[in-house]
């Protein structure tokens, strides 16, 4: 196979993940939250959706149904990480970064923990499982195996956010609060609801990005050690697609293509790096971030700029 | 409350902003979050790993406190905990969002090793050691410097800058790794030079130059005119702006001295500790930092009780992660929770809860 | 004629810390009336109606919605009584459109379609006389047109008991005659209208009956046909104050500052400033008039050296050395460095003049922190400063090491003033200083500037009260969009011609940056 179509096949499907953590984070945005606990969220994502398909496996269920309730298991992790960040800084009015950071903190403990005991307990027999997660093409022999279910899901939901923010009242509502909370409390809209509501979704939109890396993408146990990274990228590819879900699903598959680049790049132009180069062309996602975080600054755009309240705890009372 | 003509359905409670609160109050609060947030740490490991909570809390003091040994180890590393809390401190201080200590440490780090490694045959130890800390010094502070420049400029967004140059700092170790190592294990085996002296013991000059930081960083916050502009900076930058302080100059400078404070951290960790370095050397310590200072809140005397706190925390349940043959993640896992609880206590320092005083419930 | 009750309000208090913003207050409103709502700033009146709106929980007493008993925990509570507030501070989301922010909250059970939207909203915007582009983005809009917006808002929500807060504050006249001619059309329909003001003329204006609040509590509420505007005033402010504003004559007047075609581009191009040009004299108080946002906090932040770059010059003659020196183009640091003494109290006490965070021996340092070559601040000037203004303006402060933001309004102010006059300057620029104070600490600010007078300073002063310019001031300047419209005589001038010219805007300018800079 062409390897420029390889290296495409392997970039997009890496871009997913951003993409679960980049529509999720957003949501959270919109609500004016800006939370840091993304990446350990995206972690404990994929710790329960791994656990949930360990301890049904013993059920004898059909391998789809696994599928879809080791999904499951993974959103309801998210959320039960969403409540906890949302009762520390939309109940309790706690400080949002330090809070986001606490979760990321946690989230990595807990996940390590987790599939540590998984392993131990022989639990690298789940990975049968990876075949249904790559569905239909999980027989391919090319990078189109990645390909599978959770790809189309990501799209799915980036498409159906996209379509909550901008076409509905409930999304309408939700940019209000985000956007000015004192006015979406004087008009009637329950601002912490909304605020929880999106935030405990969009963290468990979030925790699918960890499930769908762990089982389907990379199909190994340990790449849970690379979520945290993958999840920072998640929350620098909200600014890189000025909030908009629609422009996530573009920005994650070049996220996903500059993520690889370290290790494709050298095939794809036919030369050979030396090796200590593959350190540094691993930095390129990092670093167009930063680019991207600069030129974003200097083309100061009303229309591109994050949610105005985003990171304001909302006191109704306050004087 | 006088006359109270209460209605049948009002809320139950609301919430309202206390004016001040004795600070015996907020002492008793946080120490009852901690309590509490101990008490659910030793039922999860009940859970967890069927230890009995009085050994749960048993080990935890021990681990600490059992030995001498365990008291230095606890002091080396809450001192270089502490260090890097007080290097993100003056940056937070001014509401700048510096999450990139971790790079700023690790970066200054390398800048020790390279000296370390280039220089090392050449110079005599102390002046290898001079040598060594000012490049940690200065590599430390352009690590900080550079985030700190496109937001005095441009606004750009410190936070996912600094965390973006964690990134950007591992990649280089990790390149210089390569580099140094021609085997390719990129695994560099201790440095045999560039140590610094032993006074007393190999911890001590450790603890006594983090101490000689707190009190510096504690009189530049408090007494200096750099220090003040600093908080006016971070309260306001409007007032700032109309008492003529340059915002852009303040910003840069506030970061090239929490850059390079953070170096100082690299090199304390590389001359006097590991003599070695990897990408996971300062290995999350930049993210726990901001904790310390922040439960400290921003306050460097205070500070050394919250790193001694957090440390305590790590120290004690990873002890126990060993003692019960559990994986070596469940010390964040403590440290999380506990954080948890004392995050949100805050809420009931800075606020109150009302209950209506004479309020009938009446069930419907 | 029987009239209908609508609201009534029995025994509501509410209390912020120690401070009682109302105290068991009784309030009854009818069908098809307007009740003004009148008091001192400060006095609890918008308070209570956020009580009634929702934003506020009562921490005693009860409300009655048509006679029954309403618990209002939140504005859709108010919604669904048929309440709607209009607030002071519009509430209104910056990057929705007009349309976008009426039907914000409305959960009708239909699709959301904003065309639809768009074109109900027109229906009732024709009806009742409004010009307004349904689909214009509220942070392209006047402030007239966002007022609009809020009314449209609860109209929208078919509210029968509306509530505004100081609707005219940031109206032209012409505007304000619109607005109260849309009023008298809804209670003609049978609303309910409570309007906040504190603008006598107004009040008898457009009024049925006048509610006066004084000090949190409920005096009394008159017919307004049955009173008159000095009546209300006794009310309102308890005993009869002396209203006269000592005002001595201007000695050794000499042109201190001079201000000559100045403009501000703000960075999409709109003239904030445009060509003003004018001299501050020594021994004389300037004002300064205009609807808000006219230009003002504008015109003083470039003196001060806050705006960046600005056209024109702005001229200095030191009065000690007769030297002539420029402040374009210098910051506050350089215009110190120049020696020249001016001072400033901004609009913002908090947000600008002061740290709301710091006590007052910080906040004293502000000014005076940079004095010297050494590393380490000095504390001691400023807390002995901080004492003495503590002690000579009767600050109500627990000590100096409290921060300023636990203070009251007034005394916020007397710290901010005081430090500023302590600098003993020989420009003094203050923006709305008595805004939010009340009667007796407005007076303490108005007897400190008449002695900055008296010592030979050049006061300028930034007011909206016409009452006040009129009678504290030597000289009135008008603006109008940024232009200069005239320059009146503080001893000969009516209030009337001075609302003349804060109206006199140019046609080249349209309505919409009319309110620009608000």
């Amino acid at each position: 196979m062409n390897i420029f179509v390889d290296y495409l096949l392997t970039a997009i499907p890496l871009g997913m993940t951003f993409l679960y953590g980049c529509v999720g984070e957003i949501l959270t945005e919109k609500a004016g939250h800006l939370n840091l606990g993304i990446p350990g969220i995206m972690c404990v994502g994929g710790a329960s959706g791994c656990l949930a398909l360990k301890y049904l496996s013993t059920l004898g269920l059909p391998a789809f149904v696994l599928v879809i309730l080791s999904i499951i298991a993974a959103f309801v992790g998210g959320i039960a990480m969403g409540l906890i960040y949302c009762f520390l800084t939309v109940t309790l009015k706690s400080n949002q970064n330090v809070t986001g950071l606490a979760m990321t903190t946690f989230g990595v403990g807990v996940t390590k923990f987790v599939m540590s005991g998984l392993a131990e307990n022989g639990g690298m027999g789940y990975l049968y499982a990876r075949d249904y997660f790559r569905y239909p093409f999980a027989q391919s022999t090319t990078s189109l195996k990645l390909c599978g279910v959770m790809v189309y899901l990501a799209v799915v939901i980036a498409l159906a956010a996209a379509f909550v923010l901008s076409r509905t009242r409930v999304g309408l509502h939700l940019r209000a609060v985000g956007e000015n909370p004192a006015t979406a409390d004087a008009v009637g809209i329950n601002v912490t609801k909304y605020k929880y509501v999106a935030t405990c979704i969009g963290s468990g939109i979030a925790a699918l990005g960890g499930l769908f890396y762990i089982m389907d993408y990379s199909g190994s146990y340990e790449a849970y050690k690379s979520i945290e990274a993958l999840g920072w990228l998640s929350v620098a590819l909200v600014i890189f697609t000025i909030w908009r879900p629609l422009v996530s699903i573009f920005g994650s598959a070049i996220f996903g293509a500059l993520y690889l680049a370290g290790s494709h790049l050298p095939t794809l132009l036919g030369v050979r790096f030396d090796m200590s180069v593959t350190p540094l062309l691993q930095l390129l996602p990092y670093i167009v971030t930063i680019i991207v975080l600069i030129v974003t600054s200097i083309r100061n755009k009303r229309e591109n700029q994050p949610p105005a309240s985003l990171g304001l705890p909302y006191f109704r009372e306050e004087r | 409350m006088r006359n109270n003509k209460t209605s049948v359905h009002e809320p139950l409670f609301h919430v309202v902003k206390r004016d001040t609160i004795p600070l015996w109050k907020s002492m008793l609060i946080r120490v009852i979050a901690v309590a509490a947030s101990l008490l659910v740490c030793s039922l999860l490991s009940m859970v967890l790993i069927k230890a009995n909570p009085i050994e749960f809390l048993e080990t935890l003091v021990d681990a600490t406190f059992g030995s001498e040994r365990r008291l230095w180890k606890f002091s080396k590393d809450a001192a270089v905990l502490l260090c890097i809390a007080l290097a993100i401190t003056p940056a937070f201080k001014m509401k700048f969002w510096n999450i990139g200590a971790e790079g700023q440490v690790l970066i200054g780090a390398l800048a020790s090793v390279a000296c370390a490694f280039y220089l090392g045959k050449s110079m005599p130890n102390w002046a290898l050691l001079i040598v060594m800390f000012v490049a940690a010094v200065i590599s430390g502070a352009i690590w900080g410097g550079i985030p700190a420049i496109f937001k005095a400029k441009w606004g750009t967004n410190e936070t996912l800058f600094t965390l973006m140059m964690n990134y950007a700092a591992s990649g280089i170790v990790a390149f210089f790794l390569v580099k140094w190592t021609p085997s390719g294990s990129s695994v560099l085996g201790e440095l045999k030079v560039g140590h610094l002296p032993e006074i007393v013991h190999p911890y001590l000059l450790i603890i006594l130059a983090v101490i000689a930081i707190t009190l510096f960083v504690f009189i530049y916050q408090s007494f200096t005119k750099h220090g003040y502009e600093l908080s006016v900076v971070g309260e306001s930058e409007n007032t700032a702006r109309y008492i003529g302080i340059n915002v852009k100059k303040v910003i840069i400078r506030t970061m090239l001295l929490s850059g390079a404070i953070c170096g100082i951290a690299g090199f304390l960790i590389v001359a006097g500790l590991d003599h070695s370095i990897t990408e996971t050397t300062v290995g999350g310590r930049g993210f726990t930092a901001i904790m310390v200072s922040w439960l400290a809140k921003f306050n460097p005397l205070v500070m050394i009780l919250t790193a001694a706190f957090v440390t305590f925390l790590n120290q004690g349940a990873s002890q126990i992660s060993t003692f019960f043959n559990i994986d070596s993640s469940f010390p964040s896992m403590v440290v999380g929770i506990v954080l948890f609880f004392i995050i949100g206590c805050e809420f009931f320092i800075n606020y109150k809860v009302k209950f209506r005083s004479t309020s009938k419930k009446e069930v419907k | 004629m029987e009239k209908k009750l609508a609201l009534e309000l029995k025994g509501v208090s509410k209390y912020f810390g120690k401070l009682a913003a109302n105290k068991n207050v009784d309030l009854d409103v009818y069908r098809g009336e307007i009740l003004a709502i009148l008091g001192e700033n400060g006095c609890g009146k918008t308070t209570l109606m956020n009580m009634i709106a929702g934003i506020y929980y009562p921490d005693e007493g009860t409300i009655y919605v048509d006679g029954n008993e309403a618990v209002i925990r939140s504005p859709k509570d108010a919604f669904a009584h048929g309440i709607g507030m209009i607030h002071q501070h519009f509430k209104l989301v910056d990057v929705f459109s007009a349309a976008q922010n009426i039907i914000l909250g409305i959960n009708d059970g239909k699709r959301y379609n904003i065309s639809e939207v768009n074109a109900k909203v027109k229906t009732i915007a024709d009806k009742y006389g409004f010009v307004i582009d349904p689909a214009k983005k509220i942070h392209e809009m006047s402030v007239s047109e966002k007022q609009t917006v809020e009314i449209l808002k609860v109209l929208y929500r078919g509210a029968d008991i509306l509530i505004l807060d100081e609707p005219s504050a940031v109206l032209t006249p012409q505007e304000t005659e619109k607005l109260f001619a849309v009023l008298r059309k809804m209670r003609d329909d049978g609303k309910s209208i409570l309007i906040i003001t504190h603008k006598l003329h107004e009040v008898m204006s457009i009024s049925d009956r006048v509610a006066v609040f004084r000090k949190g509590e409920h005096i009394a509420t008159v017919n307004t046909a049955e009173t008159s505007p000095a009546q209300l005033t006794e009310m309102m402010v308890g005993k009869k104050v002396e209203l006269n504003i000592d005002r001595p004559d201007p000695e050794n007047v000499e042109g201190r500052l001079f201000v000559k075609n100045l403009s501000l581009t703000d960075t999409e191009g709109i003239k904030l400033l445009d060509d003003i040009s004018f001299v501050a004299n020594s021994g004389e108080i300037l004002g300064i008039a205009g609807i808000a946002g006219s230009g003002q906090r504008e015109l003083l932040e470039s003196i001060a050296g806050l705006s960046g770059h600005i056209e024109g010059e702005i001229i200095y003659h030191n009065p000690k050395t007769g030297e002539v020196e420029s402040l374009r183009d210098k910051n506050p640091v350089q215009i110190r460095e120049l020696g020249v003494r001016l001072s400033f109290v901004p609009e913002d006490r908090l947000g600008m003049g002061l740290v709301g965070n710091m006590d007052l021996v910080d906040n004293m340092m502000l000014r005076s922190y940079s004095k010297g070559r050494s590393l380490f601040v000095d504390r001691k000037k400023p807390k002995s400063l901080a004492e003495r203004i503590v002690k000579d303006l009767q600050v109500a402060t627990p000590g100096t090491g409290t921060p300023v933001r636990r203070l009251s309004g007034g005394n916020v102010q007397k710290v901010l003033v005081g430090r500023e006059i302590a600098a003993s300057p020989t420009v003094l620029m203050a923006a709305y200083p008595v805004r939010g104070l009340d009667i007796n600490s407005s007076y303490t600010i108005y007897n400190l500037l008449t002695e900055q007078k008296k010592k030979g300073v050049a006061v300028i002063f930034v007011g909206e009260d016409l009452d006040v310019l009129v009678e504290l001031c030597d000289r009135i300047m008008v603006i109008c969009a940024g232009k200069i419209t005239g320059v009146v005589d503080g001893r000969s001038t009516t209030k009337e011609e001075i609302g003349l010219l804060m109206t006199k805007t140019d046609t080249s300018y349209s309505d919409s940056e009319g309110g620009k800079g608000e």
